[in-house]
């Protein structure tokens, strides 16, 4: 390898990625380049076709149609090159080992020394209950064991699929405490996830994704930038969207019908505007957040 | 960024190795039900049904009839054993625990060579427990037949670590020994193991040639007995073993492929 490739290679290069289940598409056509050191949240409602990706990146699913590249490899052997390690959503633990045995299997099988047993097992913070049979474990621990086991070969890129769920209010927070204080040494982080505060407060770039396609992709302030803002509406018969692109302060125009919808961080200058410049009438003045935004993303259209 | 790809190398066997057969050595010997079932069970049967003063004294080949049933009962806890141990794979996709095992560098095929090294290994000891109990409850043998058949239980026990792992990838329940330990009492009985095929009647006495612990029984006891068509016994076992090692490959590669 040159070292003009090694400086290019992805973390992850996905393209054109399409995967069935019989008559489903879990996953329609997903092209995404994620650079080494990002950390990014894959946002979307249940079945949006997160977790297929995920298991596509770490090789347990093949694609029918596409390429899947992590770090220039393929899933299956960036996996067993340790380069790429997930905490997956659920399962995959057994209850009759201890935490400290199955972080020492997990080491056994990447060749790692003792050593590193122990390190990972700390920094997941589970030095506490390293002798608990896995079965005694808290939910949270539990997951912390599977980030402890993901820690093991040192990787490159982390995958979390839905790390938190079913865990409480305390140990969500301990439990992305860890995984901040990890990628701040530099790793490159995917997580899935369908809670909003968590894409915003732990990633650098968020891509939505809904009905298996990526439909919006930005870092956290463009998100930010579209959960911000107010939205007026407001019924005028026969607007088209490039007769209201002019209005001062409009950052998006949608017209549906006689309905126009104007979004922008300047509310009272749009609506000024539409009431004494145009016949708009019915005026309506709602402001978005987040949640706005990832439903109106991630939603259904209506008709 | 580089990425040093040149420090990343694939483990050697597709991840089979020592350490890991000894955790998993660890936590059968864990799970009480495990070790009672196929440690102590067997030998407690023996002391049971063979062990009786007119066994003692009632001689075969260079032993006695207490040495005969004892050998049966090797032969049946290593059964246990082979097939507890080959089944593990059950519990382990039902946990999904293979799945996290596909996120290390384990080949699938290195898991199932665990897997029998271990039913194997499981296998022996209670081979040796029961021997040891035997020979301190009566149970004689010429000391070819104590080496000899001790080796044939367990080796011919092969067939039922294959017959575990078909099973334990065929039946994806968190219990699968419930449903495994009836049906391998049954194949003993079917095979001669608890009860001589001679006091069956003509035609179940010949079927029961065909069903797979026959042949594992009269290899194990020749040693000692030195009777019965060996040939045809061998065939038996080769039969089974490939049967069943034919079966879990089939539903291990629909399970790789799926998972």
């Amino acid at each position: 390898m040159t070292l003009t490739t090694a400086l290019e290679t992805a973390a992850v290069d996905l393209s054109g990625v399409v995967k069935r289940y019989g008559a489903v598409t879990a996953v329609d056509g997903i092209t995404l380049n994620i650079r080494p050191g990002e950390v990014v949240a894959l946002l979307g409602p249940n079945g949006a076709g997160k977790t297929t990706t995920v298991d596509m990146l770490l090789g347990l699913q093949k694609p029918d149609e596409g390429r899947v590249e992590v770090y220039g490899q393929a899933p299956h052997d960036a996996v067993a090159l340790g380069l790429v390690s997930a905490v997956m959503q659920t399962g995959g633990l057994l209850k009759d080992y201890t935490v400290e045995e199955t972080v020492r299997l997990t080491a056994v099988l990447f060749g790692k020394p003792r050593s590193a047993v122990g390190e990972a097992i700390d920094r997941a913070g589970l030095a506490d209950v390293a002798g608990r049979l896995v079965g005694k474990c808290s939910g949270g621990q539990q997951q912390r064991l599977r980030f402890a086991m993901a820690l093991l070969p040192d990787p490159e890129l982390l995958i979390l699929d839905e790390p938190t769920t079913g865990m409480d209010v305390a140990g969500r927070h301990e439990f992305w405490s860890a995984i901040r204080d990890d990628a701040r040494r530099g790793r490159t982080v995917i997580f899935a996830t369908h809670y909003l505060e968590e894409a915003d407060a732990y990633a650098d770039r968020v891509v939505f994704v809904r009905r298996g396609r990526i439909v919006a992709d930005g870092t956290s302030a463009e998100v930010k930038a579209l959960a911000s803002g107010r939205t007026v509406r407001a019924t005028l018969p026969g607007a088209s969207e490039t007769s209201l692109r002019d209005v001062p302060g409009a950052d998006r125009v949608e017209v549906r019908g006689d309905t126009v919808f104007v979004h922008g961080n300047d509310s009272d200058e749009i609506a000024r505007y539409l009431l004494t410049r145009t016949a708009a009438r019915d005026l309506e003045i709602t402001s978005r957040n987040l949640e706005d935004a990832f439903l109106a993303l991630t939603a259904d259209e209506e008709n | 960024m580089t990425v040093a790809l040149e420090s990343r190398s694939l483990p050697k066997f597709g991840g089979f190795n020592p350490g890991m057969i000894a955790l998993e050595l660890r936590r059968m010997l864990r799970n009480r039900r495990t070790v009672v079932f196929t440690f102590i069970m067997p030998a407690v049967f023996f002391l049971l049904f063979g062990t009786s003063s007119s066994y003692k004294t009632e001689r075969i080949g260079g032993g006695n009839l207490t040495g005969y049933i004892l050998i049966s009962m090797a032969v049946y806890g290593a059964m246990l054993a082979t097939t507890s141990g080959g089944a593990m794979v059950s519990v382990e996709r039902a946990a999904g625990w293979s799945r996290q095992l596909r996120l290390t560098p384990l080949r699938p095929a290195a898991y199932v060579a665990v897997k029998l090294v271990l039913a194997m290994i499981i296998g022996a000891v209670s081979v040796a427990v029961a021997f040891v109990v035997g020979a301190v409850a009566g149970a004689e043998l010429p000391a070819t037949a104590w080496v000899f058949c001790g080796l044939l239980a367990w080796v011919c026990a092969l067939v039922f670590a294959a017959f575990g792992l078909f099973m334990g990838y065929l039946l994806p329940s968190e219990n699968v020994m419930q449903i495994l330990g009836p049906v391998l009492a049954v194949l003993s009985f079917a095979g001669g193991l608890f009860v001589p095929l001679d006091q069956f009647g003509e035609p179940f006495a010949t079927i029961a040639k065909f069903t797979p612990v026959y042949g594992v029984g009269e290899i194990a006891r020749y040693p000692l007995t030195h009777d019965g068509n060996l040939w045809l016994a061998v065939l038996n076992v080769v039969v089974w073993t490939a049967l069943f090692a034919w079966g879990a490959m089939w539903r291990f590669r629909r399970d790789t492929a799926r998972v």
